[in-house]
């Protein structure tokens, strides 16, 4: 019996988060006692997958099909997770989430989302997952013979685990999708809240738009993405893209550097899944610093430039 | 065209979260229940486009009876006509497939459910009815255009977005973006005396099998308390960072 990986790729090469779920599959192995195998699509360095303990690769290869398309995936992971298969694994990417409750049905699967534990025993498959925003952790257990299984971002570490891996290429053809993609707008020298390992996020205390290169600067010297609170969005000073708490995007990130934001409990909930936050405000009895690792009571004006100049001083003695 | 919104049951945002009958449910009381906010916005979306074009809208609740005062709201806000199917939703696939089975006997054109609830959180629904149904499916939509039967709809991935172009029937999962903030609606006093006119149909449970289940809920361990540095002393924030967060 086997577990078998969704290894996203971009751009023709494997996404980060693969090795991410090929360490957590390689854990949760062990215990179930099944091997690891893999699927992916259009992946140049599929065989690096073998460094993380895949034993084989699907590699579906067609260079004139480069764009996602969540019915036609779905239909050909279905195809690879026959009868020897009884785990699926997830990342908690966009494109992942989608194919997630299509293959619940399509593998009569109990799909579980959020897990942030390994599974403890063979005979029941119980998980704890996140749930109510951050605010609980759910124990579940899957009923179904098959299980799919996303993993929460940045809750487990990459283990490097060598083995031989056999890789199957496969050709596969994507005809007539129903969903044309007719273009991508990314902003391709930024990094995303989801991928980032450090968010920098400012509130309505940075008072407008203009002064929104202080968040940029820090985000820059720490290698970050930028965020915003609701209000801010609401706004119209940032895009709702950059959005972070309930209602936006959630961050699980290493580092959270909120500046002049309050800290409602709705924006609370949305990060703090982050390992480590530092809040800066001038309110000393703001929320936020209940909910924060390290703060500082003061004027973001004073205090970020003051942090930027210092963070560059550091990066620059550490090299 | 004919819309289904369909309608989770959630605590407010603000509300505090306990559990109860030894830690395996949410404890609802002096809950305060709202329509889970990124169904709210599909919604708006939806009377939006019964507003310009005419469309019907219908909102469809899988829960017991306690969930009919936030369908009564979905109505207030201008929706036609409820459903509610009277089962615990349990699991995600059990909601899907109740969902998908009164499909089987009710066609739309138009199926909106948000992009997850913001109590379980599970973002399975959408995804499980377009598989049962074999309906198209666009998820994380935020921005929705109709005319005729061509459809452009706007997917958020990492980092930016996908513009689509495709055809109804369709499925989307519904956030902030498909309507803004501002857009959403509070019922007025004509909305809310219509409402209570309105259907409500109630549908016996299907006795759709879980397919999984919950073991028990447990909240964090509270935070050990924050570390306060002087603004004058950046260099200590630093010097934490790195020595004991060990994150820069």
């Amino acid at each position: 019996m086997c577990i078998l990986i969704y290894a996203e790729s971009e751009k023709g090469k494997l996404k980060k988060d693969c090795f991410e779920l090929a360490s957590y599959a390689s854990l949760i192995a062990k215990t179930l006692e099944l091997e690891v195998h893999a699927v992916c699509f259009n992946a140049d360095n599929a065989e690096e997958l073998s460094n993380y303990g895949v034993i084989k690769t699907y590699h579906y290869k067609n260079k004139n099909y480069l764009n996602f398309d969540a019915t036609i995936y779905s239909d050909y992971i279905s195809k690879i997770f026959n009868e020897k298969f009884r785990f699926l694994i997830l990342s908690s990417s966009s494109n992942s989430r989608y194919l997630g409750g299509i293959l619940s049905v399509k593998l009569n699967a109990s799909y579980i989302s959020n897990v942030i534990s390994k599974i403890e025993s063979k005979s029941s498959i119980k998980v704890v997952r996140n749930s109510f925003t951050n605010k609980a952790f759910e124990t579940v257990e899957a009923l179904e013979k098959n299980v799919i299984l996303s993993v929460a971002k940045n809750s487990f570490e990459i283990i490097k685990e060598p083995v031989t891996v056999e890789i199957e290429e496969i050709n596969f053809e994507m005809s007539g999708p129903i969903n044309i993609v007719t273009s991508i707008e990314k902003s391709e020298n930024k990094i995303s809240i989801s991928d980032a390992d450090v968010v920098v996020s400012g509130g309505r205390g940075l008072k407008g738009p203009e002064n929104w290169h202080l968040v940029e600067d820090l985000a820059d010297v720490l290698g970050g993405a930028t965020a915003c609170s609701k209000p801010v969005s609401d706004l119209g000073w940032r895009p709702h893209s950059e959005h972070v708490g309930q209602t936006g995007k959630p961050v699980s990130s290493n580092l959270y550097v909120a500046i002049g934001i309050s800290g409602a409990i709705q924006h609370l909930a949305g990060v703090n899944a982050s390992k480590t936050k530092v809040v800066i405000n001038t309110d000393p009895e703001a929320p936020f610093f209940k909910a924060a690792d390290y703060g500082i009571v003061g004027d973001a004006f004073k205090v970020v430039p003051d942090l930027i100049s210092k963070i560059k001083e550091f990066k620059s003695s550490n090299l | 065209m004919k819309i289904l919104v369909c309608i989770s049951h959630v605590p407010d945002t603000t509300s505090k979260i306990n559990f109860c009958d030894n830690n395996k449910s949410f404890d609802s009381d002096g809950i305060q229940f709202i329509i889970n906010p990124n169904d709210e916005f599909g919604l708006i979306r939806a009377i939006w486009f019964k507003e310009k074009t005419g469309a019907t809208v219908d909102v469809i609740n899988v829960g017991l009876n306690n969930t009919e005062q936030t369908l009564r709201k979905a109505l207030a806000i201008g929706a036609d006509k409820a459903i509610r199917i009277n089962t615990i939703p349990k699991c995600s696939k059990v909601v899907a497939k109740s969902i998908s089975k009164y499909l089987e006997s009710n066609q739309y054109d138009l199926i909106i459910a948000g992009r997850e609830s913001i109590d379980y959180n599970g973002g399975m629904v959408p995804g499980m009815i377009s598989a049962l149904s074999k309906i198209n499916f666009v998820d994380k939509c935020t921005s929705l255009e109709i005319t005729n039967d061509n459809v452009k709809a706007v997917r958020e991935i990492e980092g930016g977005v996908e513009n689509i172009s495709t055809s109804l029937p369709l499925i989307i999962s519904s956030q902030k973006g498909l309507v803004e903030e501002k857009d959403l609606r509070i019922p007025n006093m004509r909305g809310i005396m219509m409402a209570r006119k309105k259907e409500l149909i109630v549908i016996e449970d299907y006795g759709f099998k879980i397919s999984s289940e919950t073991v028990k809920f447990e909240k964090p361990l509270t935070k050990n308390k924050v570390t306060l540095i002087p603004s004058n002393n950046i260099d200590k924030l630093i010097e934490l960072l790195n020595k004991e967060a060990k994150v820069i």
